[in-house]
């Protein structure tokens, strides 16, 4: 599993440039973001190299942020591959919470949450997919 | 039409007079039935018979709010459980609610007053009038509607909410009267425009309007779009419910059934009694309430008092507009809320910073309360149903301790101003 960065935004211009800036500043690449919004505030996960840093400097910079656990697989570049992929999940009965997917060095990536980790954990090594971990993602960017 | 022209109408000697034998009578049995007033009065070294006329009065000592939260829940009644035929409630600053009992004849008195204010109104047996207080806790809803039965008009216990069903009710029962807050009146007017109701289909001809402040300009858009006369009617629990003071057809102050509840009105810092015509804090001895008497109670509402004949034949002394409070006590949609009780349960989470904002707004003439609260950086989350359940947890607590409902807005940690002293914790954008 990789970390994922979690970043309270509030309804508010400029609330997503302070915070891209922020990492700019630090020198830290975005690997992928992804947002979601509700009618007030919204939720910016961030995949980054250094995670660590970056909570640091957002947390110090007065931002609610956090960092937590996702899985991350990667897939090979041709259609049907993510179908293949969630169908393991599905036939065992495992939610997919949330998912977002990039491309990564010619080869799809994607960042997901499910409802029962321990469970996937067993279904990504059964059914053999291939997960990547950070040192991955440092050597493909 | 006056409803007890003998009380209503009686000549400034005789009432000081009634009054001044009845303060007599209930220090008389404050003294001997509340522990509380005893040992205040002992310690001023006072006792019933030195209370010889109203004059007196200012020898007592006064009773607040804290007063009634230290002896919750019944450490004010005087009267036996057993002569306790209801109980209601109003919210306290923290935590413990105030709970005032009536006697089977203090809910007789509470509706004979009812009676002068709706008779005053205009409202007679003939009439059909719609309550829209809120029933139960709250003394609204009840009190109004015992004083529409005793004057012998058929009550609608409209309630609040539903406010569809109820504007078909008052279209289709030709119901003539109503009691509701002004800015629930407000909103009525608004449903009937969606609804497609004209005022000219239905026959409201008297709104009688209280338990939040309003202004002349509120009036004068209410009486327009509902085709009524609208009044002024105040009270608040402590003393009895609605029914203290009332506005006539002259709409100049509203009359208070002085021969039950005696006002004064204070410095609130000096504490000293000012004369008829200045502004200061409005206090209330009950002359004749068994239940829960109360000596020279702190309202908190600001106003002033005036003396003189009324046009409308009526003697007693009458009230101005409540022109604000002397504490932080804010009102909405009629029910009363202090920033200390939000604070309290925003302090009882472990998900929220100590900071909060409360906001109040009035959107379609309803009021709104939005607390905004700082997130702690621990509880950030890439979850949004757990954020959405953290605002749902709070706006239950709130719920439950405000009795009314608030929107929970999130801010990350840090976003609240943090000054020293004063920080803007209430903003009330409402314009009264």
């Amino acid at each position: 599993m990789i970390h994922q960065l979690s970043v309270f935004i509030e309804n508010k211009s400029g609330t997503l440039l302070q915070i891209l800036e922020l990492l700019k500043n630090a020198g830290i690449q975005l690997v992928a973001t992804n947002i979601v919004d509700t009618m007030d505030y919204g939720i910016c996960r961030i995949i980054a190299t250094q995670p660590q840093l970056a909570c640091t400097i957002l947390q110090e910079a007065g931002m609610s942020a956090n960092l937590n656990e996702v899985f991350a697989i990667q897939l090979d570049n041709h259609p049907g591959s993510a179908a293949d992929a969630i169908a393991a999940f599905a036939q065992e009965g495992v939610g997919i919470v949330y998912l977002y997917s990039f491309l990564l060095g010619g080869k799809g990536v994607l960042i997901f949450r499910t409802d029962n980790t321990e469970r996937a954990q067993v279904i990504i090594k059964e059914s053999g997919l291939q997960v990547i971990n950070e040192n991955d993602l440092q050597a493909l960017t | 039409m006056i409803w007890n022209p003998n009380k209503e109408c009686m000549s400034r000697d005789e009432m000081r007079e009634l009054q001044g034998r009845r303060l007599h009578k209930i220090v008389d049995y404050v003294y001997h039935n509340v522990p509380f007033y005893r040992h205040k009065l002992q310690e001023m070294d006072i006792e019933p018979d030195d209370i010889k006329s109203i004059d007196d009065i200012v020898k007592l000592p006064f009773t607040t709010k804290q007063d009634l939260r230290d002896n919750y829940p019944y450490g004010l009644q005087a009267a036996p459980q057993s002569e306790i035929v209801r109980v209601h409630a109003s919210s306290g600053t923290t935590g413990n609610p105030t709970i005032v009992g009536y006697t089977r004849k203090d809910v007789g008195v509470w509706s004979e007053c009812m009676s002068r204010c709706l008779t005053a109104y205009g409202i007679t047996r003939e009439d059909t009038f719609s309550v829209a207080y809120g029933y139960g806790l709250f003394t609204g809803g009840l009190g109004a509607h015992y004083g529409v039965e005793n004057l012998g008009a058929t009550v609608v216990p409209a309630s609040t909410g539903n406010t569809e069903k109820h504007l078909r009710l008052i279209r289709d029962l030709h119901i003539t009267g109503i009691a509701c807050t002004p800015s629930y009146a407000l909103h009525l007017a608004e449903t009937m425009d969606k609804m497609g109701i004209k005022k000219e289909e239905i026959r409201l001809r008297v709104g009688a309007f209280g338990a939040e402040p309003w202004t002349e300009d509120m009036r004068r858009e209410i009486e327009n779009r509902l085709g009524l006369q609208g009044f002024n009617l105040y009270g608040l629990s402590e003393i009895m419910g609605p029914c203290v003071s009332y506005e006539c057809e002259c709409k100049n102050g509203s009359h208070i059934c002085e021969d039950h509840f005696f006002p004064e009105i204070i410095n609130p810092d000096t504490l000293q009694p000012l004369p008829n015509g200045q502004h200061g804090e409005l206090v209330f001895t009950t002359l004749t309430k068994e239940g829960m008497p109360l000596l020279r109670y702190r309202t908190r509402d600001l106003c002033s008092l005036m003396e003189g004949d009324c046009e409308c034949g009526r003697t007693s002394i009458r009230m101005s507009r409540i022109m604000g409070r002397s504490d932080d006590m804010l009102i909405i949609r009629g029910i009363n809320v202090f920033p200390s009780q939000v604070e309290s349960v925003i302090l009882s989470t472990k998900e929220f910073e100590p900071q909060y904002q409360l906001i109040v707004d009035r959107i379609d003439n309803l009021d709104r309360l939005t607390v905004r609260v700082e997130l702690r950086n621990e509880y950030m989350t890439d979850l949004l149903p757990e954020l959405a359940a953290l605002e749902n947890k709070l706006s239950e607590k709130l719920k439950s301790v405000l009795s009314i409902r608030a929107k929970v807005q999130l801010l990350p940690q840090g976003t609240l101003e943090r000054s020293q002293g004063k920080s803007r914790r209430v903003i009330d954008n409402r314009k009264l």
